[in-house]
């Protein structure tokens, strides 16, 4: 029994301990009849309709064909296949989304602080345009009035005769590797690991002797010049197929789909509208103090933004990008709207509507999803403990 | 005397000269100070025209506003008769023309209360909340549904258009709130339960799309209750909605919990307050505050995602003007008919952020240096 401070006992359901106790008990039953409640009807519900539960049917034959695959895939394949043709082509639209939307971001973000007035309020309008339409309307308006506009295969706009654009979607040249084009990749990887390591020992050196190297030229030579010596080397085994008008179609080249031209398009341009943002709050949240900090100490305008501006700029910016990214990934299920193969449409979608296995359909594009966020935050979490402000 | 040698009024202040002001002065501050500038002047200059003037020509000089058929647009510009004629069913959807009056009373209801909230100078706020939380959606209920009073029943099936974004809109604010309210006091509980509970509900839903939570409310909410009940394909995608956003409205609300110092906790217990009367008097009200413009940036993003009921068979106003677009009288005007609805959307988006940064300014009580 417990006693108030003047020593007069207090009713045991005015222990706050016993009452956290009470609650979470209560909370606990709540939940379980809650399962229960949920857990008995979905039998009842499947055993009614006649649908059996389980991952059997990943096994069996999908019969229905995807527009675009980045593996090997036919109407013969299992929908287990079905499901990794999707996730790769989420994970495609993701990729060349956050490249275009980081750089649009960027640009605009640092457009908006331009001592230019045109070109801030430029910047400006930018954002406040496309960050108030629904992502969807955008998504429906590339693909339904600007592409379905676009002229016939015959009439295609084209780019220096390389690439072209028309109402079926975007032709680009192929590249063709020869027999000898394998030593490039390998080049590549030899120069990655080669400026690590300059890198690493010119931070050494400069710790010892004070003297810094131009890091950034001789990396970019290594990462660049490497691959570059040995492409040539070895006698350039690379062929482009040019995309060439026969008839009433292209032969050479690689189509890819208008439906991921209009996803790409629309991704990039409304969420470069949110990275710009951050951009700008990153850099105006660095104390002007820093900048006249270094100016006072004469240091050369590109050191201070290197050195200065930038590494604090980021640790602003760096959390929030990453949750941009993460909602690009989360908005790319937008393609079920116009029919682009990617997880939602074609697993959540086609193979849902052929099997009728809602629950461990759903759940597994659920999983998919939250693994992705889960293992972003988790990285997220290191590279915040890492850059946090080092205090006392 | 010395007095007469001094001014007893004020010399006006002298204008600057004239080299230091005016328009040509201004351009040549702001866009042609230095070569650089110059040349990103005129770039910007010549994209802006090059983007602009064709949209202008296209939207306003060359359009079509006139008509009620497709024989109304010459084909050169935008031709606006296309929304004009479906004015109508983008605003109300399929409701019934005799009982749109009841859609026109709560549009008026809600466009009074949202008056009274949002300018500050109308007095009797409490009362307002008051009546937008409680009165005004048992009034909206009984006059959208129907079905008692003498009206007609109007199923929620014919809702759509604006009437329909509006609905799902209010209620996704109205509704993820306190939820968001509740999950983030509980993931700052110190029950061990209650906390883990939060955690998981919260990372749930914000780790996973919008459209895959409204796949599952429309193709798992059936399943989870008994066959006898009936589950209205609207009242799915709003639980979905509510659920999905209070998550986010948890987080938001999380951030100002933890920018309150914990001494004003402290010195509620210290007065002998019990844990609500703490939150509900001393911390929610101060950690609200500092949330407002997360909190109205969550409703800005709630707003635009209400399109995504589309996907799964509503006729929001997205949906309507899609399904014109199919119309085999009205074939090709995918352009304004998009353009249409971001406008629409994007009027309203714009104005709730314009209003919550001015409400931030107002509630600036803080001292800022």
């Amino acid at each position: 029994m417990s006693r108030s401070p003047s020593g007069d006992r207090v009713a045991l359901w005015r222990n706050p301990a016993f009452r956290a106790y009470v609650l979470q008990g209560v909370l606990l039953a709540a939940l379980a009849a809650l399962i229960g409640f949920i857990v008995t009807n979905t039998m009842a519900n499947l055993e009614a309709r006649g649908i059996s539960t389980g991952f059997g049917f990943l096994d069996e034959r999908a019969g229905f064909s995807i527009p675009q695959t980045l593996i090997e895939y036919s109407g013969d394949s299992t929908y287990g296949r079905t499901f990794i043709v999707g996730l790769l082509n989420t994970l495609l639209v993701s990729a060349l989304g956050i490249v275009v939307a980081t750089i649009i971001g960027f640009a605009v973000g640092i457009a908006r602080l331009s001592p230019n007035w045109l070109l801030a309020r430029l910047a400006g309008a930018y954002v406040e345009i496309f960050r108030n339409i629904p992502l969807l309307v955008q998504i429906l308006f590339w693909y339904f009035a600007v592409l379905q506009a676009l002229p016939s295969p015959r009439q295609s706009l084209s780019l220096l005769e390389i690439v072209f654009i028309n109402v079926r979607g975007l032709v680009i040249p192929d590249p063709q590797p020869l027999s000898g084009f394998a030593a490039t990749p390998w080049a590549l990887l030899v120069g990655i690991i080669a400026a690590i390591t300059l890198g690493i020992y010119a931070k050494r050196r400069q710790v010892r002797t004070g003297k810094a190297l131009p890091i950034y030229w001789l990396g970019a030579g290594l990462i660049i010049g490497t691959p570059l010596l040995v492409f040539l080397l070895t006698g350039a085994p690379l062929e482009w197929s040019i995309p060439e008008l026969t008839g009433f179609n292209f032969s050479g080249g690689v189509r890819v789909l208008p439906e991921l031209v209009a996803l790409w398009l629309a991704l990039s341009i409304y969420t470069a509208s949110f990275i710009a943002e951050i951009v700008r709050s990153g850099i105006q949240s660095v104390p002007a103090g820093q900048v006249e900090a270094a100016n006072a100490l004469s240091l050369p305008g590109g050191i201070t933004l290197r050195k200065v501006v930038i590494p604090q700029a980021m640790r602003v910016i760096v959390p929030q990008l990453t949750s941009q990214y993460l909602n690009l990934i989360k908005n790319s299920s937008l393609a079920t709207a116009i029919g682009y193969p990617d997880l939602v449409a074609v697993f959540s979608g086609t193979t849902l509507n052929q099997t009728g296995q809602a629950i461990e359909i759903v759940a597994m594009t659920m999983a998919v999803y939250l693994v992705i966020s889960l293992l972003v935050s988790a990285l997220m979490n290191v590279y915040n403990a890492r850059t946090l402000l080092k205090e006392r | 005397m010395a007095g007469e040698s001094m001014r007893d009024v004020m010399i006006e202040a002298r204008r600057p000269p004239n080299a230091h002001r005016g328009v040509l002065k201004w351009l040549q501050r702001n866009l042609f100070n230095g070569p650089i500038n110059s040349v990103v002047s005129v770039v910007t200059i010549g994209v802006l025209l090059w983007v602009l003037w064709p949209f202008v020509q296209w939207a306003l000089i060359q359009a079509d506003w006139l008509g009620d058929s497709r024989q109304a647009c010459s084909g050169e510009g935008a031709c606006w008769v296309f929304i004009s004629a479906r004015f109508e069913s983008i605003i109300y959807g399929f409701y019934p023309e005799a009982a749109r009056w009841r859609v026109d009373i709560v549009f008026a209801l809600m466009a009074g209360l949202l008056a009274w909230l949002a300018i500050p100078r109308i007095p009797g706020k409490r009362w307002a909340a008051v009546i937008a939380v409680v009165g005004f959606p048992i009034a909206a209920y009984f006059l959208l549904l129907g079905g008692h009073f003498g009206l007609m029943h109007v199923s929620t099936r014919n809702w759509g258009g604006l009437m329909l974004t509006l609905t799902v809109a209010t209620i996704g604010i109205v509704g993820s709130l306190p939820i968001g309210i509740i999950l983030a006091l509980g993931r700052r509980s110190n029950m061990p339960l209650v906390r883990a509970v939060s955690v998981v509900f919260i990372e749930f839903w914000r780790g996973v799309p919008l459209i895959t939570v409204l796949f599952m409310a429309s193709v798992m909410l059936p399943l989870f209750v008994p066959t006898e009940v009936e589950f209205d394909k609207l009242l799915r995608a709003l639980v979905g909605i509510m659920l999905f956003w209070s998550a986010y409205m948890a987080e938001v609300i999380r951030g100002g919990l933890q920018a309150i110092p914990s001494g004003q906790d402290e010195a509620g217990k210290a007065l002998g307050l019990g844990y609500w009367h703490r939150m509900g008097l001393i911390v929610l009200p101060q950690a609200l505050k500092l949330v407002i413009p997360g909190i109205v940036n969550t409703f800005i993003a709630l707003f635009k995602d209400t399109s995504l009921v589309l996907i799964i068979g509503l006729f929001d106003l997205l949906a309507i003007i899609r399904a014109g677009l199919t119309d085999s009288d009205w074939l090709g005007f995918a352009t304004e008919g998009y353009v249409f609805a971001a406008l629409v959307f994007w009027v309203f988006c714009f104005s709730m952020s314009r209003y919550s940064q001015y409400i931030e300014k107002r509630l600036q009580t803080g001292h800022t240096n």
